[in-house]
């Protein structure tokens, strides 16, 4: 008796592991195969070999890719974009998450709700007014014109997340802070701040995946080459390059592997950032 | 102490830099967009005042009717489909299987892609000559049904559905993962010892508890399917004749290709509407079940 259950027990583990396993290769194997073509030439794919593995490695692909098809400059824009939103909102988030969670004033409150309604707002609401601004200011076809909206969209959540994260340090700390002589700048900048580097780390995640893969704002504010990031120069590189399947694999592929690196890096840190973008309130 | 922390300055200093990019770009666009969407105009000059004629418009166009119909197949898609595939992912990687980080890592990648690049990707799984697809289907002896999945007008819809399933079931599976891991042992070794079996503690203990996180899921794929953009922009642009159109898509092209601007508003303010009606609901329905 004993036997047979654990018997139909192992069975069944093997029966989840294989279930497990399928949807693993599910997965994971549409984004092996864009490895795989990214790294052949239309003969080989159109003679046949379709799904496997390439004959040889034609990295000349993502030569073609890098330099005729722009990617590299695209990459840099993406790049810079990325880094100064990501700089930007975890300077402004924080302070303002600070001064509505520890300071004291009438309005703080409010403002906490101001912002968490502003959490649910979705781009599209934006679109054209602020191209209408940008076109008025003369400020299409710059990187302010995706900065700073990615950065607006950005700080409901991180004022968020730092928020709540503040909430849960020692009043204490600024007490000593302010009797050893500290003004509230040295108090936040020297003593606060490096307390919540954890959450900054969450806040900065968070902030690279959505700017770095954002669409919208981009194909719409952005039409100078010169200027244009990841996401809209892929759309252009594969206007160019439609029927040359290798070179499109290896510009997506180019797009991907920062955002593989960062997870391989810290894949826990990664998830726990979604979890805590999702789980506010 | 209180006197630093209630230094009406610094406060200034640190909230007001974030207010204020705060009003401009995120709020006051949306006054900005409701005032256009009562507008006939191009872009150009000062628009006629119309009322709400773009929205009697939007609500007896056949097109437009059809993409609101479209974006509600999709969240129901991703209720209906992709939220039970996730639960049950969750619930067996929470339950304690060998491999439990490794899958969970897995199963996550696709989250983290660009939607440019899945749809790309997916472009090319769906092509009808040198698609993975159909080069499956043909080597497992299932030729004929090898198709031009997103060229045709019958398939089109189905197929452009798919990858957005596919990159997001890791997501919800890591936040139903999440939320049953944070549910006390205690309880499963109580229900164990009453005898229960693992699919009844599943359905009688588990799920229930997971109730908070599995409303902010099915807030996350409603919203997500109403508001989708990027990919069906990207996979199809809402072609074949128009049969993957979703009001997103439909709002870009009504501004940027027709230069209807007032029009294009109109869908605009009806995705913001839309997306908070719901998130309401879905709120209240689960507050007072």
């Amino acid at each position: 008796m004993d036997t047979t259950k654990r018997a139909s027990g192992s069975v069944g583990k093997v029966l989840l592991q294989i279930f497990l396993i399928f949807v693993a290769v599910t997965q994971i194997y549409p984004l092996i195969w864009l490895v795989f073509f990214s790294l052949k030439d239309n003969s080989e794919i159109f003679s046949g070999n379709v799904a496997g593995l390439p004959s040889t490695f034609r990295w000349q692909n993502y030569a073609v890719a890098l330099n005729q098809g722009n990617v590299i400059k695209f990459f840099l824009n993406s790049a810079f974009v990325t880094t100064v939103t990501i700089v930007l909102v975890l300077f402004l988030s924080s302070m303002a998450a600070y001064a509505i969670t520890r300071m004291n004033w009438k309005l703080s409150k409010f403002t906490m709700t101001l912002i968490l309604v502003g959490m649910m707002v979705p781009i599209h609401a934006a679109l054209l007014p602020l191209f209408m601004v940008l076109k008025n200011l003369k400020l299409l076809n710059t990187y302010a014109s995706l900065i700073l909206p990615y950065s607006a969209f950005a700080l409901p959540m991180a004022v968020f997340i730092l928020g709540s994260f503040f909430k849960g340090i020692p009043l204490e700390l600024e007490e000593a802070a302010v009797i050893d002589g500290c003004g509230i700048y040295r108090t936040y900048f020297y003593i606060i701040v490096p307390q919540i580097r954890s959450a900054l780390a969450t806040v900065a995640i968070f902030t690279y995946l959505s700017s770095w893969n954002e669409l919208m704002f981009a194909v719409t504010f952005i039409n100078n080459q010169s200027y244009q990031t990841l996401t809209v120069g892929m759309m252009s590189m594969v206007g160019t390059y439609i029927t040359q399947w290798g070179v499109i694999g290896a510009g997506l592929m180019v797009a991907t592997i920062p955002t593989i690196i960062i997870y391989l890096l810290c894949s826990s840190q990664v998830q726990e950032s979604l979890i805590a973008g999702a789980v506010k309130g | 102490m209180n006197s630093v922390l209630s230094n009406k300055k610094a406060i200034c200093i640190f909230v007001i830099p974030t207010l204020a990019l705060f009003f401009i770009i995120v709020f006051v666009p949306i006054v900005v967009s409701s005032y256009y969407s009562l507008l006939d105009w191009n872009g150009v000059g000062r628009g006629a005042f119309i009322g709400l004629k773009n929205y009697v418009e939007m609500f007896t166009s056949t097109r437009a009717l059809n993409a609101m119909k479209n974006s509600l197949l999709f969240a129901g898609a991703s209720i209906f489909i992709q939220l039970p595939i996730s639960l049950l992912l969750a619930l067996i990687l929470a339950s304690g299987v060998k491999g439990e980080g490794f899958y969970r890592t897995v199963y996550f990648i696709p989250v983290l892609i660009s939607t440019v690049v899945i749809a790309q990707l997916w472009s090319k799984i769906y092509n009808a000559d040198y698609g993975l697809l159909n080069t499956l289907l043909k080597s497992v002896g299932l030729g004929y049904l090898a198709q031009d999945w997103l060229g045709q007008t019958s398939t089109a819809l189905a197929a452009s559905f798919v990858p957005t399933l596919w990159q997001y079931v890791g997501y919800h599976m890591l936040l139903m993962y999440a939320g049953a891991k944070s549910i006390s042992k205690d309880i499963y070794e109580a229900a164990r010892i009453d005898g229960a079996s693992s699919a009844r503690i599943a359905f009688s203990v588990t799920i229930p508890l997971m109730k908070p996180i599995l409303k902010v899921c099915l807030v996350f794929s409603m919203i997500g399917a109403l508001k989708v953009f990027d990919l069906v922009y990207v996979l199809t642009n809402g072609g074949p004749f128009f049969t993957t159109e979703v009001p997103s898509t439909l709002m870009y092209t009504t501004i940027f290709d027709t230069y209807r601007y007032g029009y294009g508003s109109a869908f605009s303010v009806f995705i913001i509407v839309e997306c908070l009606a719901f998130t309401l609901l879905i709120n209240k329905f689960f507050k007072t079940e």
